[in-house]
């Protein structure tokens, strides 16, 4: 496989109350071209300021070194409709634009849906921006985006606005708007945190039909080790701004090289593990 | 302390600041500088400023020290206005919390009496009260805080509402606090920031209000006040206009003082409220 | 005897005009050192159930009896009295507590209003509640926004035990921490449990959680039970359709064990 993107010793400082915080240290990592890439951590890890620096969406104070190159043919491919693009000053390669070239879906999907436009015209926006289609073209294809997410009620669903829909539904939507002109790259922060058990299994499924669909790039950022590994091909680990171990899934779940990697795998509860009221009446 | 620094960083601020010190500055220097009554005939009347330097700003219809009254007037305007501000902003602190938290019942009927407050031209009601009771200098006061405190109400009965529903509010309830103790120790503190921002506004229209209230000859008749001392200049507004001017300009700035300070304040703490 | 009975509970809100039942005809029981788990998706009403408990929100119908005595008819002093014996850990710690609070005064008001100790003996008391909670004294003097997200939620416990209640309602109260954080505070609080016998209701969305901790589990959906039962025994074999939905949608880390 070849990259899609190659991270190279990426260091990211947040500046607070005068004090520079490091968020990552020295993160060099390869993102192949049609991979599902998890990216596990606990809070403070780094997990989410790395997906930032991905998409180019890390805060102006953030002090960031090091590089993130993309794969101009990678990219290129994506887009055949976009023919005019600007070579980076910095590197000499081509910066991907976000929104065209990386869909991002955030934790909370009533903070990136605007609460007072209809739910389709916000995807056809984003399609007409960034595919340069007219607006009858951008509505056709959010209407097919609304159907391909399976909101209830397709044709209905174009005119609802977010406060109509439920949680689960809102970020079905942010969802669309994240894949609606056709990105590389799919970044997913915690898209399912916020929600139930029942309803994150839903959107995992969605998200991992959508990415083979159309043959997308897929970074996962989640906390949850059982949930990274039922979706990803390989599985980066964090902890204090730090790669600790990066992997295939199998590996990292069958054999981790580091004791911190083991030390979260036994820390999930999961439907198999030894209840904790057991381990106590043992010892007890 | 960072806070301060906050404070000091725009050009508004420390000019608003500027002046309140040296407001302040005058009106507790005004017993050193000044120590006789202000009231007192020291010299000619009428005489112009910058004539005689014992005398600088001049004396006005009756002889009196202009100097020397601007300086005991800024301790009437500065002692009525914070006075009055922090009669205003107490009452509507507590009202607008207990509306807020109370809600039901209590909280209708304590919104209604801040409604009819409001209704009223705060002006005509600080007239109306004092013109009953008698101009003193706590009447007065009392006064301009009847028609100030509703603003406060509504901004902290609105905060209040948010703060209510909080978890923190709900655990001590669990804990077993007692609802005033919840209202007044929990809630109100924490809904005080907005209402306090407000308190540069209330400030500078007790200070304007007590000056038309002595203009209109109901300040309190033992004590110089700027408002005073303009209704005293007006007769001879055509001869000597200094004894009108120069207490308008310290009114003018008094209230810009006090309202640059004001924005100060804001413009710090809602730094802070951005950054955290 | 049961530390909490609740009988036929109801609670219905109106959303949008319509009425509509958060909590419906909702009846279970805790015994004493018992841990029951409320579980369902978000909407089943468990929340509210949790906050109906507390008398946090008044129920519109049903009967909740506390130590065998009818907790609904309780108001004013006598209710705040008995809160003492009923305690609450929420989900968020920083949103739990006021944000000016420092560790001490969140654990001083409960000592202070139940008139457990004399101002005088209250320091002593907080310094013996965080050690209780595997927290250094030490703590007592920093705010609340200054400690960690595992240390509050300890001081959140430390604040619930400090009345010795017989029932403490966790809503969500592991569900925001890291793994490694979230493993100790269960270790933690089933501890308590084994030497204060204290009862738990809680409430959770994670079946892995309840299944490691809770003797017994409620699945709710919209507002009704679907089925109640041991927590393995419901876990293992569920038999309503959203228990069947809830363990299907958990995710599994299926490793090759050695």
């Amino acid at each position: 496989m070849t990259a899609l993107l190659w991270i190279r010793d990426l260091s990211v400082r947040y500046r607070h109350d005068g004090v520079e915080v490091p968020a990552l240290k020295g993160i060099s990592l390869d993102v192949k071209a049609g991979e599902r890439l998890a990216i596990i951590g606990e809070s403070g890890s780094g997990k989410s300021t790395l997906a930032l620096a991905v998409a180019g969406l890390l805060a102006r104070g953030a002090v960031i070194a090091g590089t993130i190159e993309w794969s101009a043919r990678q990219l290129q491919e994506s887009h055949s409709v976009t023919p005019e693009r600007q070579p980076s000053a910095v590197d000499g390669n081509q910066t991907p634009l976000l929104g065209r070239d990386i869909g991002f879906v955030f934790q909370d999907p009533s903070s990136s849906l605007d609460p007072v436009m209809p739910v389709g015209r916000q995807i056809a926006e984003v399609v007409r921006t960034h595919l340069k289609l007219s607006w009858r073209d951008s509505c056709t294809k959010a209407k097919t985006l609304l159907e391909r997410i399976r909101l209830p009620h397709p044709d209905s669903a174009f005119h609802t606005y977010p406060h109509q829909l439920s949680g689960g539904q809102k970020q079905r939507v942010a969802i669309a708007a994240a894949i609606a002109a056709g990105p590389k790259l799919l970044i997913a922060d915690e898209a399912t945190s916020a929600l139930d058990t029942i309803v994150q299994a839903e959107i995992v499924a969605l998200i991992r039909r959508l990415v083979a669909e159309d043959g997308m790039t897929l970074l996962f950022i989640s906390h949850d080790i059982a949930l990274a590994a039922a979706l990803a091909d390989r599985i980066v680990v964090l902890r204090h701004g730090e790669l600790i171990e990066l992997g295939e899934t199998d590996q990292i779940l069958n054999a981790p090289r580091h004791a911190y990697t083991r030390a979260l795998l036994d820390a999930h509860l999961g439907l198999d593990a030894e209840p904790l009221l057991d381990r106590r009446g043992a010892s007890a | 302390m960072s806070r301060l620094r906050r404070f000091f960083r725009t050009p508004e601020a420390i000019v608003g600041a500027l002046i309140l010190a040296l407001l302040a500055a005058m009106a507790l220097a005004a017993p050193l500088l000044f120590p006789g009554d202000p009231q007192a005939i020291a010299g000619p009347a009428l005489l112009p400023p910058f004539q005689d330097w014992s005398l600088p700003l001049g004396t006005d219809r009756l002889g009196r020290d202009v100097l020397a009254e601007l300086f005991h007037g800024a301790r009437t305007s500065l002692a009525v206005g914070l006075a009055a501000a922090a009669a205003a902003l107490l009452i509507g602190a507590v009202v607008g919390t207990l509306a807020g938290f109370a809600g039901g019942l209590v909280g209708e009927v304590l919104m209604r009496i801040t409604d009819a407050f409001q209704t009223v031209p705060s002006f005509l009601l600080a007239l109306a009260f004092v013109s009953v009771v008698g101009p003193s200098l706590g009447v007065v006061v009392t006064a301009i805080a009847l028609g100030a405190w509703t603003g406060p109400a509504r901004v902290a009965r609105a905060e209040v509402l948010s703060i209510r529903e909080r978890d923190y509010v709900a655990g001590a309830r669990v804990v077993g606090m007692h609802p005033l103790e919840i209202a007044f120790r929990e809630v109100l503190p924490n809904a005080l920031p907005p209402v306090l921002a407000l308190s540069s506004v209330i400030v500078a229209a007790a200070i304007l209000t007590e000056a038309a209230l002595s203009f209109l000859g109901l300040g309190d008749p033992n004590r110089v006040t700027w408002g005073g001392m303009i209704a005293e200049g007006r007769t001879v507004l055509r001869t000597a206009p200094f004894l009108s001017v120069v207490p308008g300009i310290a009114l003018v700035l008094t209230v810009l003082g006090v309202y640059l300070a004001g924005e100060g304040v804001v413009e710090s703490t809602a730094v802070r409220r951005s950054l955290s | 005897m049961s530390v909490l009975a609740v009988s036929n509970l109801a609670k219905r809100y109106h959303r949008g005009g319509k009425p509509f039942a958060a909590v419906d005809d909702v009846s279970f029981e805790i015994g004493p050192a018992e841990t029951l788990a409320l579980a369902g998706p978000s909407g089943s009403g468990k929340s509210t159930i949790a906050r109906l408990v507390l008398r946090l929100i008044e129920p519109d119908a049903g009967r909740i009896d506390f130590e065998g005595a009818d907790f609904l008819a309780l108001s004013g002093a006598a209710l705040r009295a008995r809160r003492a014996r009923l305690q609450m850990v929420f989900q968020d710690p920083l949103a739990a507590f006021n944000p000016r609070a420092t560790v001490a005064r969140v654990l001083d008001d409960p000592l202070r209003i139940h008139g457990l100790a004399s101002r005088a003996e209250r320091p002593r008391h907080i310094a013996a509640l965080l050690e209780r909670v595997g927290l250094d004294p030490a703590l007592a003097a920093r705010a609340i926004h200054e400690i960690s997200g595992g240390q509050r939620q300890r001081v959140a416990i430390a604040r619930a035990i400090a009345t010795r209640p017989s029932l403490i309602v966790l809503d969500e109260a592991v569900s925001a921490l890291d793994v490694s954080v979230r493993a100790q505070i269960l270790e933690l609080l089933l501890d308590l449990q084994r030497q204060e016998r204290i009862a738990y209701l809680f409430i959770s969305h994670d079946l892995g959680v309840i299944r490691a901790v809770a003797h017994r589990v409620v699945i709710l959906d919209a507002g009704r039970i679907a089925e109640s039962g041991d927590a393995r025994a419901v876990i293992v074999n569920p038999q309503s359709a959203i228990g069947k939905a809830l363990v299907a949608a958990t995710p599994r880390l299926t490793r090759n064990r050695p």
